[in-house]
């Protein structure tokens, strides 16, 4: 499943990131094998924030798409 | 983990040596730089880009070092401008910026992870360094203990830990570079695959040391940069042999295809995976379940109900305060430059040199320094909630109802700033990350009808608009009043979605923001960065801002006006002239003059005169100066309420038509006029600061006063038919 359809307070590992951005993505430390966790979603549905490597990220919409995880 | 004998050396320190901060943004480097330079600090952007150079000094036992604050980067990949400057200057390849001969490696202890991914991306380039740990607090909290000891160990440089809030930051670090010194960092520390390894040395040795100038320390990490990338887009070095080197990649990208390694991301992974197994023996982490103060903070302030409304009241309360803090402030310096002009003008014999220096040069100043009380105050504000944390949740809180209308969540404070000054607004238009987003918000920022409108607006709306009841305290004229912000609103978001269409998009740049644990900010280190904001200001857009008043001044002064015997005889004052109608006559006769009858065909579908051409070319000093203009042009004495210039323009005649010359359709078609036009030559110079260009402001003004011009014709042609027809 993506990143997206993730489900607030659900911890999740992060399988694959696909896209431009994936480097991106994974220098900010979600690597394939890392866990994260949903902590909440702004006001309009995005951005997403996630608790990852033990630190806050958010994300837009465009970003969650890349992002597969599967819940844990 | 293999613990290291770490060389240090301390030599270094006794000459003067560059020393270069190093590490992620939030992670208390801009605290540290503040704190070792104080206000020995030198800003100003890199030429021909918007990434701002941080430089100041610092005495470590008696030796002045040079201290680069390198922009804040997450990686050396380099993609975006800042973080490609800090990637250039570390390999020593930049231009503009000195090979730094030692690092501060800022390393936030509460983020170890992600921190230590760019520090074992720095330690490949091999540059002495001390490691600096900061928010160790934050991270005991999180029960996180690291052994600096260890840590030390596993990097092969020396670690200190330090609390980058507390007074005594610079201290404990110029200690620890005198006692432990720095260390040269060895290179692929963070064990690299034996395939990836292989593909890096080919690279270096097949084409980065041949057909290349890089040094040799940086020639690996560039490999896996171009390895990962897969092309040589993004290269600021010079090369040749372009065709081998992108044969060579292919091959090298295959073959670690076929070894079951991703290229793409095979640097990434392997480094996360050293960093996670190497903490092994150097963090400790409790389980604590318990929620920190940050979870609790963010369960109100990021609430989908709570936090927008919180958002809104905080923004409330800064404004409110910078508003009556900054007013005495602004009251008192025009009240100095007036007293001060009055004393230059009388103590100097009259002439051109007393007008110059009283109207010219002292006003001019005068202009400049009365931005700096709102600049200041609004800095304060949002150093001290950036330094927080919580400017990131606003924008997290704002961003989706941003993004709707095309911009960003950090481009709500600098909008709403606006409507007190557009020129601080644009100077916080730099905590936007993303270019396009800055540029979007900088570009439609001045359709927030700031207060300098107000004048111009009081005195038509008192004029012109009826003051009539509409429905319950609502009156006629406030509700124009409310329409004129409303319009700039409009006119703000519609003109964001255009430009979100025609600009260039460039390489798009992913949304992924930081949200730091919440901690009280160095106080010190606000105060410092708010003073600089100020100090820009002056030395960058004030020497525009002058050079443009002498400009206007001459305008208005020459060519000088000596009163003929026909003027005399026409103003039938016996011989007489009074001191207020020589200026008249002196401002209509100018070049200003001339400009307002020149352009008054230009003008007159609008339903201006001449007379109000000159007012659009003086209110290019500063808006509210229109009305000063009126004033003279009509020989009125200036008072607080401009009773008499109402009067004046209600009972103005025109001379062909015999009815009066301002009705209502002129006063709403000048209202949106300055509405929108670009009146205001602070604002372009700031822009111009910002955007470290002159396309950008003269593209503001072109825009800006089509847009006016268009919107006041409309109004202009629909009150004549709808309301006066």
């Amino acid at each position: 499943m993506l990143l997206s359809d993730a489900r607030v307070q659900q911890k999740y590992e992060v399988k694959q990131i696909q896209g431009d951005e994936l480097v991106r993505i994974m220098e900010m430390g979600l690597t394939p094998g890392s866990i994260c966790e949903v902590i909440r979603r702004a006001p309009m549905g995005y951005p997403m924030e996630i608790k990852i490597r033990g630190y806050l990220l958010s994300l837009r919409k465009k970003e969650t798409d890349a992002v597969e995880v599967s819940p844990i | 983990m293999s613990n290291q004998i770490i060389t240090v050396q301390k030599e270094l320190l006794r000459q003067p040596s560059t020393i270069a901060l190093v590490g992620n943004p939030n992670t208390g480097k801009s605290t540290i730089f503040n704190a070792l330079t104080g206000l020995r600090q030198k800003i100003a952007n890199y030429p021909g880009i918007t990434v701002e150079r941080k430089m100041g000094t610092t005495i470590i036992n008696g030796v002045l070092h040079k201290i680069i604050d390198l922009p804040g980067a997450y990686s050396l990949n380099h993609k975006k401008a800042d973080e490609r400057i800090t990637y250039e200057t570390l390999i020593g390849s930049y231009d503009h910026e000195e090979k730094p001969d030692l690092l501060l490696m800022v390393v936030d202890a509460s983020n170890l992870e992600r921190n230590l991914f760019l520090a074992s991306q720095v330690m490949d380039l091999q540059i002495p360094m001390l490691m600096v740990l900061t928010m160790s607090d934050i991270a005991d909290e999180r029960g996180i203990r690291i052994q600096s000891k260890q840590l030390s160990a596993v990097w092969g440089v020396p670690v200190i830990s330090i609390n980058a809030r507390s007074k005594q930051c610079d201290v404990q670090i110029k200690q620890a570079l005198v006692e432990q010194g720095v260390a040269t960092p060895k290179p692929f520390q963070w064990n690299p695959s034996k395939p990836l390894r292989q593909a890096v040395e080919r690279l270096d040795m097949e084409w980065l040391s041949k057909y290349t100038q890089l040094p040799a320390r940086a020639r690996p990490i560039e490999a896996l940069r171009l390895l990962a990338e897969g092309s040589l887009e993004d290269s600021f070095y010079s090369y040749s042999e372009e065709g081998k080197a992108k044969k060579l990649i292919d091959e090298l990208q295959n073959t670690l295809e076929a070894q079951g390694e991703n290229p793409t991301a095979a640097e990434v992974v392997q480094r996360y995976r050293f960093i996670g197994d190497s903490s092994e023996g150097s963090v400790t982490k409790e389980q604590k379940n318990e929620q920190t103060w940050t979870d609790r903070l963010d369960n109100v302030l990021t609430h989908r109900v709570a936090g927008p409304v919180i958002f809104v009241l905080v923004l409330l309360v800064m404004f409110q305060s910078i508003f009556s803090w900054a007013t005495p402030f602004m009251d008192m310096i025009d009240m100095l430059f007036i007293e001060f002009g009055a004393f230059v003008g009388s103590s100097l014999p009259a002439g051109l040199l007393n007008s110059l220096l009283v109207d010219g040069i002292i006003a001019g100043l005068g202009g400049v320094v009365i931005f700096l009380p709102q600049i200041i105050f609004l800095f304060l504000f949002i150093y001290f909630l950036e330094g927080t944390g919580y400017m990131a949740r606003a924008a997290f809180v704002m961003d989706g109802f941003m993004t709707k209308v095309g911009l960003h969540g950090r481009s709500v404070v600098p909008l709403m700033s606006g409507f007190a000054c557009a020129i601080p607004g644009i100077m916080a238009t730099r905590t936007i990350e993303n270019w396009r987003d800055r540029l979007i918000t900088i570009m439609i920022l001045p359709f927030m009808a700031c207060s300098a409108r107000l004048p111009v607006y009081a005195v038509m709306i008192a004029a012109f608009v009826p003051d009539k009841r509409v429905i319950g305290f609502l009156t006629l004229q406030g509700l124009v009043f409310f329409g004129l912000y409303l319009f700039g609103i409009v006119m703000a978001v519609g003109s964001a979605a255009v430009m979100k269409r025609i600009f260039p998009t460039g390489k798009p740049t992913p949304f992924l923001m930081e949200l730091p644990p919440y901690k009280w900010p160095n106080v010190s280190s606000v105060v410092i960065q708010s003073l600089e904001r100020g100090k820009i200001f002056v030395t960058e857009a004030g020497k525009i801002i002058v050079a443009i008043s002498i400009i206007l001044w001459v305008l208005a002064s020459f060519p000088t006006y000596e009163p003929t015997a026909s003027d005399l005889a026409d103003m039938d004052t016996n011989g007489q002239m009074s001191e207020q109608m020589l200026s008249t006559l002196q401002l209509n006769k100018s070049y200003a003059g001339t400009f307002g009858q020149w352009i008054e065909p230009a003008i007159e579908p609008l339903g201006f005169d001449w007379k109000i051409g000159i007012g659009l070319l003086t209110s290019f000093a500063a808006r509210e100066v229109m009305v000063g203009t009126l004033n003279t042009i009509y020989s009125i004495e200036e008072t607080e309420e401009q009773l008499g210039l109402i009067e004046r323009l209600r009972s103005e005649i025109d001379p062909e038509t015999g009815l009066p010359k301002y009705t209502l359709a002129t006063a709403l078609s000048l209202m949106i006029f300055f509405a929108i036009a670009m009146q205001c030559m602070s604002t372009l110079a700031i822009v111009k600061r910002e955007t470290n260009s002159w396309k950008w402001p003269l593209v503001m003004f072109g825009y800006m006063t089509v847009l006016a011009y268009l919107s006041a014709w409309i109004t202009f042609e629909w009150a004549n038919t709808f309301l006066l027809g």
